[in-house]
């Protein structure tokens, strides 16, 4: 009887629950990010590799990609758990999706040996990045 | 009179379909995608990088060499009658073998068998020239892979590969080449992978190279594992590209960045 009111009570809140499989809303290293570290991910072009596909508001790196949307109001559009999925696995909410994950081997063929078994980015790194797209707000 | 108005009829009606297929063909060479700096230099065979290397291979078609002491020549005669069309065909099955292999692997097998000379160096600079001195004879001619069972289980085998995700970043060939053609990828425009130009001059390489040489480019900016040289896949991904790019002109020996 309490499961069914429990289920009944969830199904009223299905914004709460859609935020649940829409983000992960803790740190993955348990630490805060640092934007600034962050901007610096998403500059570089070896690192991040962002601005390959995506613009943002990084002017002094010229050759920016239009293949993603623009990283520009990423901080309106999302909330930092909603940032921290789309970076972790965007796989989950499009598998078709072209953005690479950046914090998961599984299900990826090939992979370079000196690539091999490791994240695109570290947990800490993830976190530097959430915190400075979280800072684009215009 | 009459029959030369009737002529200039018919030729008026052949360019107009040719401009209408030109027009409705939705495929694009890589060159079409170049700043004019770069097409001009492509199209100025004064000033094509390539062309010197066109001009190392035709001395090697003149040069008699092997046991058997041959020369290209000696058997195919001018190349601009008895290669013209071949690089547009190729890869190809050929005899004595009974499977596809490409350009390169023909010429060497010319070398081995009939010269009775040792075979080109896969990629080497000598293999590179003469390949594209044989190429340069099928300019302008629409590549036309020949209609064949082998060939086919190829093709579709790199169509396949060409579809299949690999690597770190997790994207095939598609998500670029097709999903993503003619937008920007770090402030370049993706082309559409036909490959109507090779072997190519690349500046980034500073050197003349073949399409095998810019797949594992690919591969490694994927942050995928090259095949192993000579793997099966680089001749089915060139198989199906070849075909995906059947009666587009070559226009060998490309520039491109």
């Amino acid at each position: 009887m309490r499961g069914v009111l429990a289920a009944c009570l969830l199904s009223l809140l299905p914004g709460s629950v859609a935020a649940q499989q829409d983000s992960i809303p803790h740190s993955l290293s348990g630490q805060p990010g640092d934007p600034a570290r962050g901007r610096a991910i998403v500059a570089n072009r070896t690192v991040g590799l962002c601005l390959l596909c995506h613009s943002g508001p990084i002017p002094e790196e010229r050759f920016q990609g239009n293949l993603a949307p623009s990283l520009e109001g990423a901080g309106l559009r999302s909330t930092p758990g909603q940032l921290r999925l789309r970076l972790v696995d965007a796989r989950r909410l499009n598998p078709d999706t072209i953005m690479p994950p950046y914090y998961r081997t599984e299900g990826l063929t090939r992979v370079a040996r000196n690539f091999q078994d490791k994240t695109i980015l570290s947990a800490q790194q993830i976190e530097d990045v959430v915190a400075y797209l979280a800072t684009l707000k215009d | 009179m009459i029959r030369l108005r009737l002529a200039v009829a018919l030729a008026g009606v052949f360019c107009a379909s040719l401009a209408v297929a030109q027009a409705t063909d939705p495929r694009r060479s890589g060159y079409l995608e170049m700043g004019p700096a770069l097409q001009k230099m492509q199209d100025d065979d004064t000033a094509n990088p390539a062309m010197l290397f066109v001009q190392a291979g035709a001395a090697t078609w003149a040069e008699k060499v092997g046991t058997a002491g041959k020369s290209c020549a000696d058997c195919h005669g001018d190349a601009a009658v008895s290669m013209r069309g071949v690089a547009a065909r190729y890869p190809a099955v050929t005899p004595p073998l009974d499977r596809p292999v490409d350009l390169g692997r023909r010429i060497n097998l010319c070398r081995t068998t009939h010269q009775q000379a040792p075979a080109l160096e896969a990629e080497g600079n000598d293999l590179l020239a003469l390949s594209a001195f044989v190429t340069l004879q099928s300019r302008g001619l629409p590549i036309a892979p020949p209609e064949d069972s082998k060939l086919a289980a190829m093709q579709a085998q790199g169509a396949d590969l060409y579809k299949r995700r690999q690597g770190q970043l997790n994207l095939s060939c598609a998500s670029c080449h097709d999903d993503n053609a003619g937008r920007k990828l770090a402030g370049a425009t993706i082309p559409q992978a036909h490959p109507t130009g090779y072997p190519i001059y690349r500046l980034e390489w500073q050197a003349l190279g073949s399409l095998k040489r810019r797949l594992r480019n690919c591969l490694v900016g994927m942050r995928a594992e090259p095949w192993e040289e000579g793997a099966a896949e680089y001749l089915a991904l060139e198989a199906y590209l070849m075909d995906r790019a059947r009666g587009m002109p070559l226009d060998a020996p490309g520039v491109r960045p």
